[in-house]
């Protein structure tokens, strides 16, 4: 068994290796970034369709796409997802980053979506009443009323969105994408030691979700600021 | 009852249920340009869904409800253009939360397209001086008091040059000592003419400004009449019984 120092350097240092964590990280953080946008924007339409009712009460086709969608992605595992996407529905494409930009976006705009129709919800329904009694369509309403109030209230869960999205980009290297893990896993074969590396990009990925977290708390402060709560 | 087809208002059969609960149970009445009318009655007996049923926040379950010579119950009405016309106040004002006073008051006739940015400031700075709040135009509707809120919420409806003003119980969610400046403002408003349909527990308030006053009961109008006579002069009992607890 080496000793600290030598495990050390060979699981960073040695052929330059602390570049092939390098380069994963930034996979890492590129496909969460990325995902973390679609998935915001995805979830927010999906969420408004889920929502929506003809006059009669009832779900709106747009309504019904939105909440298969949102059942189907939840209700099966993500590693499946991705590898339908690599595999089949972009089979054509070389471009494994993108490829998990769209699996992870797609994956998290269901969980987004879910997490906004809680704060919908959680927001006064004197709201919209009003914005409809000045004439203001529903759809005016959400957008300038309601949706700013939904996202403040549930920008924690937000928050926590992002971090378990960011800890299963950890998966992408199943289609072979040099995200962070698989940098690590590299690095542990060709060495044939696994603590030092394993640790390593643990220890990075607990430091960018600190980060994350710091950066979220001056956001959601400036918002209750800005509002005078 | 009248029928007058030159009544700005006219309801005719007027139901609403939800679900068992009948809750209004066909209610004709015509309002004209320029009345004041006040609607009293017990708690729970539909006051609020009559008046949500003018502007249609309530979809009546049955009858009809004309504003000039649109019917505004009608599929094919555009309730937005409809609702333009008629401004309502509710008793927990509902200001939007996440914007500031100012954008709460330009908000829907900038994003409408009445009017262009500047002169809904204008036009909103000149309502605020009105109901002396004019400081307040870049706070935010936390920060300020129930009564100053209701003032705005008034002004936020007036902004839009509504025909008609629906209050809902305006001054209930207030503290004691701000209900005088909301009724203030709306005696202003009263006096320089307005249509107003006013849900209120303010007998003296209605007195002063009602043209008529109806009584509402057990789904129905039980009793409709001048102020004078509606309060002193009592004919139905249940009324008479409603207003020894009140007054
Ligand atoms: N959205 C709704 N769904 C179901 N029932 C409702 C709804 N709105 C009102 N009701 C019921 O209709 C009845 C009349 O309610 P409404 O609010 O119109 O009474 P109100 O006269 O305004 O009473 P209050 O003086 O308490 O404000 C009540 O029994 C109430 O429970
Ligand atoms: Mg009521």
């Amino acid at each position: 068994m080496d000793s600290i120092s030598t495990q050390f350097y060979k699981a960073f240092i040695r052929n330059d290796r602390w570049l092939l964590y390098v380069k994963g990280l930034g996979n890492t953080l590129e496909v969460t970034a990325f995902a973390a946008l679609l998935g915001v924007v995805l979830g927010t339409l999906a969420c408004l369709f889920n929502l929506q009712r003809s006059k009669s009460g009832k779900r709106t086709i747009g309504s019904y796409i939105a909440y298969v969608y949102i059942d189907v992605i939840r209700g099966t595992p993500t590693m499946i997802q991705l590898l339908i996407m690599w595999n089949v529905i972009m089979a054509t494409s070389k471009n494994k980053i993108l490829v998990a930009c769209m699996a992870f976006g797609i994956n998290s705009g269901a969980y987004v979506a879910e997490i906004l129709r809680g704060g919908i919800q959680s927001v006064d329904e004197g709201q919209m009443e009003a914005g409809r009694s000045l004439g203001l369509t529903r759809n005016m309403t959400m957008l300038y009323v309601v949706l700013p109030q939904a996202f403040k209230n549930c920008f924690p869960s937000l928050l926590n969105e992002f971090i378990t999205l960011l800890k299963e980009t950890s998966i992408a290297g199943a289609v072979g994408l040099t995200e962070l893990t698989h940098a690590a896993d590299q690095v542990s074969s060709a060495t044939y030691q696994y603590m030092m590396p394993l640790l390593g990009a643990a220890v990075m990925y607990f430091v960018v979700v600190k980060i994350l977290s710091f950066l979220f708390g001056i956001l959601e402060r400036k918002l209750r600021e800005s509002d005078n709560r | 009852m009248t029928t007058d087809k030159t009544a700005m208002i006219r309801i005719r059969g007027l139901k609403k249920d939800f679900g068992d609960n009948h809750v209004l149970r066909g209610i004709d009445y015509d309002i004209q340009k320029g009345q004041k009318i006040v609607l009293v009655g017990p708690s729970g007996c539909g006051k609020s869904t009559f008046l949500r049923c003018i502007n249609l926040l309530e979809t009546p379950t049955d009858g009809e409800i004309w504003l000039d010579d649109v019917k505004v119950n009608d599929p094919a009405t555009d309730i937005n253009k409809v609702r333009r016309r008629m401004g309502m106040v509710f008793q927990r004002f509902n200001l939007f939360q996440n914007l500031t006073i100012m954008d709460n008051i330009t908000l829907a006739p900038v994003k409408l397209g009445i009017l262009s940015k500047e002169e809904a400031k204008e036009k909103a700075l000149q309502l605020l001086k009105r109901v002396n709040l004019q400081d307040k135009a870049d706070a935010y509707p936390h920060s300020l008091s129930g009564g100053m809120q209701q003032r705005i919420a008034i002004v936020r409806a007036l902004e839009m040059n509504p025909e008609v003003m629906l209050f809902d119980e305006p001054t209930s969610a207030l503290d004691p000592e701000m209900v005088g400046e909301v009724l203030e403002v709306m005696k202003q408003l009263a006096d320089e003419g307005m249509t107003m349909v006013v849900v209120t527990h303010e007998m003296a308030f209605a007195r002063e400004i009602a043209s008529r006053v109806l009584f509402i009961d057990e789904g129905v109008i039980k009793e409709e009449g001048s102020p004078e006579d509606f309060f002193t002069h009592p004919k139905n009992l249940r009324l008479q019984d409603f207003l020894s607890k009140v007054l």
